[in-house]
């Protein structure tokens, strides 16, 4: 599968790394080439700087072919419209957001983004924890 | 009309001020404290200190009232979300983003967006318009029906000088509606109208039409 992963921070170097060590083809970027220090030195992925809410850079990322995207920034608007193009414009069959503010989540979930909210999914587990 | 703006940086601050001179009622969403504080002093009470690209701070703003809302602030991501929230989830009738990247334009248009600004294309345009040797520029976008209003300039180089109108292949749905000669009055061009040199010719077309009016028009 190539996937290409917007954000090269802890969650997006570490899902960078699993994917890649299954043998996927993995191509992050991020505007900080700093970030990429992340990434093990065995990655055989490709690290690219740029802003993934910028449809050039997208390209050169190799988006026009990509099975998946997956952007991870620590930006919910950069995430939902670097987002919206990989699905409306350049029709990525999967595109993975994150969001944090759970209500702008919910917007956009019912926008037909697959949106994800860490902050509904951790509270949920702490309150598990706390109860289990 | 109930106006929205979102972010109160200086393109935000001066379309307020303007905007309640035309007496409308308009809000500011700032994030900032210290700005929100320096807008309500200056303007009375008229910003509300919050992120309006979140839906809480938006149903804080009454924007399920709004006209329309217009985000300004100078991060092209946030004005699209903030349009997308108030379009879907607030039913704002009309949304208009600043965009800095210019493709973005036709992009938030794609996402919904109904007027997309770029002040970056804007002033190209005026540039183009101060360098003469531009054959064409846009004057007007009528969104709504799909037309541009353009105009074309006859230079010395142009092919079509001294042909009639009838003998050039316009492009389909364009209409040439007025021209411009040195020293007389616009006319409006008839089918035997001869193109001469300098000629400023102002036509309407379908914007995937501009190229092929503009080939027409100057034979090249």
């Amino acid at each position: 599968m190539k996937v290409v992963i917007m954000g090269c921070g802890r969650v997006g170097a570490q899902l960078a790394t699993l994917l890649d060590k299954e043998g996927h083809q993995v191509t992050t970027l991020d505007v900080d080439a700093y970030s990429f220090r992340r990434l093990p030195p065995e990655f055989g992925g490709t690290a690219l700087i740029g802003n993934g809410v910028d449809e050039e850079a997208l390209k050169k990322a190799g988006i026009e072919e990509a099975d998946a995207f997956v952007a991870v920034t620590q930006g919910d608007n950069r995430n939902v419209m670097a987002s919206q193009i990989a699905k409306h414009i350049f029709k990525v069959p999967k595109v993975i957001c994150r969001i944090y503010d759970p209500l702008r989540r919910d917007i956009y979930s019912l926008l037909g983004l697959e949106a994800i909210s860490p902050t509904t999914v951790f509270a949920q587990m702490l309150k598990e924890k706390l109860e289990g | 009309m109930y106006i929205i703006v979102v972010g109160g940086g200086r393109l935000g601050y001066y379309l307020t001020k303007a905007l309640l001179d035309e007496g409308h009622e308009v809000l500011i969403i700032e994030k900032d404290a210290t700005i929100s504080q320096d807008i309500n002093n200056e303007l009375g009470s008229v910003c509300l200190r919050g992120d309006g690209c979140e839906a809480m701070t938006l149903a804080q703003a009454g924007t399920n009232r709004a006209d329309m809302l217009i985000a300004v602030t100078g991060e092209d991501e946030d004005n699209l979300v903030a349009c997308q929230v108030a379009k879907y989830k607030f039913q704002v009738p009309r949304t208009i983003a600043r965009v800095r990247n210019p493709k973005n334009e036709s992009l938030f248009k794609q996402l919904g967006i109904d007027v997309a600004v770029s002040s970056t294309s804007i002033i190209l345009e005026h540039i183009k318009h101060e360098v003469p040797t531009h054959p064409l520029m846009h004057l007007l976008t009528i969104q709504e029906k799909g037309l541009e209003i353009v105009e074309v300039t006859i230079s010395p180089e142009s092919t079509t000088v001294g042909k009639q109108v009838k003998e050039l292949s316009l492009p389909p749905e364009s209409i040439l509606s007025l021209i411009i000669r040195k020293e007389r009055k616009p006319t409006v061009p008839t089918s035997s109208t001869t193109l001469h040199e300098g000629d400023q010719i102002i036509a309407v077309t379908r914007p995937e039409s501009v190229e092929a009016l503009k080939s027409a028009l100057t034979g090249s």
